[in-house]
Parts: C-alpha cells; sequence; structure tokens
C-alpha cells in the first residue's frame, strides 16, 4: 500500500505538468488573436489606428510561445499569480478567488444531493429486481440520464415564467450575507446540474448490488437466517459501494463542465461563465487559469479516489 | 438431439438448429426485457425518420415562408413555424437525421480508437502499455467538455469534423475498457497457442482477441450513441457545435432562446425530441447490457433466478438426471 501510494504521488507533478503544457498550447491554435478583436471593435466604433505592435509587446504576446509559457509558469511558482486579464488588466487570481467558490459549492450540492437520492434508490431497485417499483425507478434513471441538463435548465427557468410570472433572482446572494436566500437559489441549478450524474449513479448502484447480492458470501448470510435489512445493509451495501465511491469520483470532471452550462443557464457568477467569456474573447491568460485549475481539481480527485479505495477495500491492503 | 434407431430404417437427422448470436440477443430482449423492447421501438421510429427524412418532411427545412413566421401548430404547420417562417416539423425531421449521423459515425469511430488505443496497449503490454496509459490519463484529467469546447473555437464548424472531434475524444477514454477486457482476455490459453504455432499478432488481435471483447464493444457502442448525440446537443446549444444552417436539434434550441418568452415551444419540440430518442436508445442499450453482461448471470436464491425460470430449469433437467447407485 505504501509503495503504490508513493508511485502514485510521483506521477502526479508529471500529470500536471503536461496538463499545463497541453492546454497552453492547445489556446494558442485558436484563430484570431486579441488585437484582431480590438482592430474590429475600433473599426464598428468609427475607425482610428493602433500600433499592433506595441499592444503586443504590452500584451507580452509578442515573444515565442515558450518564452510565454515560461514566464506564465514561473508567475504562478514565483508570485502565486495568473496573470492578467489580456481585455479588462486587472489581475485574474482576485477574479478567481471570487468566483471558484460559487462553482464549487454548486458542484458541491449537486454530488452530494445526487448521493443521497441515487444510493437509496439504487438499493431498493436492486432489492426488489424486475418488480413494477424496479421497472419505474430503472426508467426514471435512463430519463435522467437522457435529459440534455441545458435543455432541463432552460425549461425549468422558461415556463413557470411564463405561467406564473416567476423570474428568477437578478442578484446573486452571497453565502454568508443569507444562507438560507443563497441555497434557496441554488438548490434547483444544482439538481438540474446533478441530474445526469444522480441517474448515472442510481443505475451503478443497482448494478452492483446486483453483483454483489449473488455473491456467496451472501448466500451464507441468508441462510443462517439473517434479516433481510441486516443481509442488505450490513453485509451487502458496504461491499457494493466502493466501485460507486470510484465512479462517482469519475464523475466530478463531467460536473465541472456541467456547471459551465448551468451557470449560463442560471446567470450565476461563476467559472463556468468567466471561461466561456474568455473563450469568446481569446483571453488567454483567463482560459489557461481556468484549464489549469479544473485540471488540478480532477487531478487530485483521481488521486483522492485511488487511495481512499486503497483504503476501503481491505483485499488491497494485503497485496 | 439426434437419435439413431439401428432397427429400423435410418431415422431423419434433425440438424441442431442454432439461432445466431445477434438472433438469440433479439429473441430474449423481446421475451425478457419489455422496457429494451420499447427502447428498440423508439431506435426504430427515431431511425426510420433519419434516413426517410426527404420522404416524410412536408416542407424542406430550409423552406423560408417569411409571412407566416413564429406561427403556433395549425393544420399547414403541423408544430408551427420557427423565427424566418420555417416549418418546425421538417426541421426537427432533418434533426433526426443529424442526430443520427452524429451519434452512429461519432460513436463507432470512438470504438475504433479505444480499440486502437486499448487493444494494442493491452495486447502489447510492457512498456509501451505504460506510457500509452500515461498519456491516457493525462487526457482523462481534462474534462471533456472543456476540451470539446476549446477544439471546438479552433476548427471549422461542420458536421464531417463534428465526427470526427467527438469520436477520437471520445475513443481516447474508452481506450482504458477496452485495455482492461484484452487483457482479461489475453490470459487464455488458446491466445499462446496460437501464438506458439505461428501466428502474427495482427491475426491474433483480429481473430481471437476482438471477437472475444464483442460484448464489451457492443455495449460500448449501444451506451455511448446517447453519450454523443447528447454532447453534439450541448455544443451547439452553446453555440460551440454545428453552423446554425444545420438544423441539429441543440442548434435549434440555441436558435429559440431569442424567442423564448413569446414563443416557447421552439425549444420545448427539440428538447423533447432529444429526451425521448436518447431515452430510448438507453433503454435498448441497458438491456443489452442486462443480457451480455456474463456477471450478471448466475448465482442461487432469491436474489437471482426467478421462480418461474427455476422450475423451468428444474423440468428440462429432471428426465436426464443418471441416478448412480
Amino acid at each position: 500500500m505504501g509503495a503504490y501510494a508513493i508511485r502514485r504521488l510521483l506521477w502526479i507533478p508529471v500529470t500536471v505538468i503536461l496538463t499545463t503544457m497541453i492546454v497552453f498550447l492547445l489556446v494558442r491554435f485558436i484563430p484570431g488573436n486579441i488585437v484582431d478583436i480590438i482592430e474590429a471593435q475600433m473599426a464598428a466604433n468609427g475607425g482610428g489606428t493602433i500600433d499592433r505592435a506595441a499592444i503586443m509587446h504590452l500584451l507580452g504576446l509578442d515573444v515565442p510561445v515558450y518564452v510565454q509559457y515560461a514566464r506564465w509558469v514561473s508567475g504562478i511558482v514565483v508570485h502565486g499569480s495568473f496573470g492578467t486579464s489580456l481585455r479588462s488588466s486587472q489581475p485574474i487570481t482576485p477574479m478567481l478567488l471570487q468566483r471558484i467558490p460559487l462553482t464549487f459549492e454548486l458542484g458541491f450540492m449537486a454530488l452530494i444531493i445526487g448521493l443521497l437520492i441515487a444510493i437509496p434508490v439504487g438499493v431498493y431497485s436492486a432489492i426488489r429486481q424486475d418488480t413494477v417499483t424496479d421497472y419505474i425507478l430503472r426508467s426514471i434513471s435512463i430519463l435522467l440520464i437522457s435529459v440534455p441538463s441545458f435543455w432541463l435548465g432552460t425549461m425549468i427557468v422558461l415556463y413557470p415564467s411564463i405561467w406564473w410570472h416567476w423570474a428568477p433572482p437578478m442578484e446573486f446572494i452571497p453565502f454568508f450575507t443569507n444562507p438560507l436566500g443563497n441555497l434557496g437559489m441554488m438548490i434547483i441549478p444544482a439538481l438540474v446540474l446533478g441530474s445526469q450524474s444522480t441517474g448515472s449513479t442510481m443505475r451503478m448502484t443497482r448494478t452492483m448490488m446486483l453483483e454483489t447480492l449473488r455473491q456467496d458470501y451472501i448466500r451464507t448470510a441468508w441462510s443462517k437466517g439473517l434479516s433481510e435489512r441486516v443481509v442488505v445493509i450490513r453485509h451487502a451495501m458496504k461491499n457494493a459501494l466502493i466501485p460507486v465511491v470510484t465512479l462517482v469520483g469519475g464523475q466530478i470532471p463531467s460536473l465541472v463542465g456541467g456547471a459551465v452550462i448551468i451557470e449560463q443557464i442560471f446567470n450565476l457568477p461563476g467559472m463556468g461563465r468567466l471561461m466561456i467569456d474568455a473563450l469568446n474573447g481569446r483571453d488567454y491568460p483567463i482560459i489557461s487559469a481556468i484549464n489549469l485549475i479544473m485540471a488540478t481539481v480532477v487531478i487530485a480527485n483521481n488521486l483522492f479516489i485511488d487511495l481512499t479505495y486503497g483504503w476501503l477495500d481491505p483485499r488491497i491492503h494485503y497485496q | 438431439m439426434t437419435t439413431k434407431n439401428s432397427s429400423a430404417a435410418p431415422a431423419k437427422r434433425v440438424e441442431d438448429k442454432r439461432p445466431g448470436f445477434f438472433m438469440d440477443l433479439l429473441r430474449r430482449l423481446i421475451l425478457e426485457k419489455p422496457l429494451g423492447t420499447f427502447g428498440l421501438g423508439v431506435i426504430i421510429i427515431f431511425f426510420a425518420a433519419g434516413i426517410f427524412s426527404k420522404f416524410i418532411m412536408p416542407f424542406g427545412y430550409q423552406q423560408i415562408h417569411l409571412l407566416e413566421r413564429l406561427q403556433g401548430p395549425s393544420a399547414k404547420y403541423l408544430l408551427g413555424t420557427d423565427e424566418l417562417g420555417r416549418d418546425e416539423l421538417s426541421r426537427l425531421i432533418y434533426g433526426a437525421r443529424i442526430s443520427m449521423e452524429v451519434g452512429l459515425g461519432a460513436t463507432f469511430l470512438n470504438v475504433l480508437v479505444s480499440i486502437l488505443i486499448g487493444a494494442t496497449s493491452g495486447f502489447l503490454g510492457g512498456k509501451t502499455d505504460m506510457i500509452v496509459q500515461r498519456f491516457v490519463d493525462v487526457w482523462m484529467s481534462i474534462p471533456g467538455f472543456v476540451i470539446l469546447l476549446t477544439v471546438m473555437t479552433i476548427l471549422p464548424r461542420n458536421l464531417i469534423v463534428m465526427i470526427l472531434v467527438l469520436g477520437i475524444t471520445g475513443g481516447i477514454g474508452g481506450a482504458r475498457l477496452v485495455r482492461s477486457a484484452v487483457i482479461a482476455i489475453k490470459s487464455n490459453i488458446y491466445i499462446s497457442a496460437s501464438d506458439a504455432i505461428g501466428c502474427s499478432p495482427m491475426r491474433i488481435l483480429l481473430v481471437h482477441i476482438i471477437p472475444n471483447i464483442m460484448p464489451t464493444l457492443i455495449i460500448m457502442f449501444t451506451l455511448g450513441i446517447g453519450g454523443n448525440i447528447l454532447a453534439e446537443a450541448g455544443l451547439s446549444f452553446l453555440g460551440f457545435g454545428l453552423p446554425p444552417g444545420i438544423p441539429s436539434w441543440g442548434v435549434l434550441i440555441n436558435s429559440s432562446q431569442a424567442y423564448l418568452q413569446t414563443d416557447p415551444q421552439l425549444a420545448l419540440w427539440p428538447g423533447l425530441a432529444l429526451s425521448l430518442s436518447v431515452y430510448g436508445i438507453n433503454m435498448f442499450g441497458d438491456s443489452i447490457r442486462d443480457l451480455l453482461d456474463p456477471r450478471l448471470r448466475g448465482g442461487v436464491g432469491r436474489y437471482s433466478l426467478s421462480d418461474k425460470k427455476l422450475n423451468q430449469l428444474k423440468q428440462s433437467l429432471a428426465g436426464k438426471v443418471v441416478k448412480t447407485n
């Protein structure tokens, strides 16, 4: 277990470095550059000329790519700063610090609510396999996976406003100002964000429970005369849920991606919105910074999952 | 079963009629999985709409009737018209065709790329395997949607590019699954036997390994179609997918955004179509997986065979048990 963990940890810096290089390079292949956009805006506003070379120098875009990369990395490592936005010349780090908690809160709520719904449903569906309830619950879980979350979000925002003249609050309520108001605002976006992963977890829990319930030790427990409740909860569930933990961890990347869309629809000022604006505005530093953060979150998450899997499953301990 | 009666004239031999793999699968699907059969029905309707779209569409999908824009459902335009007076129903039907093309094309490419990376990596093993797996891990670290957004910003927007991008990026993720399936098969004796009689690695891969990982591949394929259709829809919704000229369902939802307050049905129909189609596909894929996954079979007692099946099994075995002693 020790050797495994150490080897795993050693790979992390390599993975992170490779990821940063990939995201940095990828973004610079996007056609069109911020100076072109500035020129286009000036032309739309009535003319005037700009000194391209001076702007490029100001924004640090006139040096070769690897120099830009080196500057960016040293900025992060040495100064802890992600640089400044190309469009607004504001430092990026405070911008991110302001928006990240929202996106995390959204993702966290989506995950927790999803688990609270999915696991009991999955377990029940497995122990009553092929009954009507099972069919209904399975249909619901597949429905949750099939409905696109952006459409669901749009419908939820749209129809109540048409039928009941209800509108989502315009102004965002931070958590510390008003916890209940904040939760009330975030719960529907969180439910919509989590809908697909909830359906997925329901199905996985059901499959894992079905598999576990066919094991010999369950047959033993059953023949010992234990009540169904004890067999399922004390023996089967704990073993069945180990792979589910891994798989839920694997859903975190898609939650991160889904948050981008949900923030757009429900008008929440999080990291996802920033990302889309930056992509459209060719604001390289912001794009790279957000990609880096997302990738780090996912890598840390994968590491956490791998290590806890080793801890949860006693069979891995003794290898 | 064959019976030979030596006293009379030779009896007619009844060849053992075994249904083919797919026919057997279909039969089991219809008999055992009502939800899956429903899913199959939805898929058939969806594909029929896609393949025969040119014959079903009442109007052309680009045909503009500017005098009749933004109308609700009527006798002439069964689902109403959109902001340029195009018939919504026709655009919806053509959207089915687009979704079908993207879904099938991208998923087929998925499986191909997964086999390319996963099967060769798993089969060759050793250093190559380790290096390739590291790259796959790095790739999987970056949220898929973010990769898609970034890549689609770079490339031109059309159907072929969409299929290629979805196919390749999704395939790298599936490589892991294929690799573990291949490693499980590799330990079998017939593989080393084939190697011993001089089969080339390519032959072993194509003739022995891939046919034996078919269940995994089939499951990957059927479950992946829904994901690819939704991915294309999501990208188009954000404006990073297909261009507005191509009426995929995602694009339809996107272009309805400006008119939501007055004509919400423009966003409703494409979304319903998406949900229903992907629902049918996933139902079908789920049932296929139930039928093909070997781990879900077997087991005794309350949680496996139903009573009816148990009785059938007992009856079929009753005549054949030979009592010794």
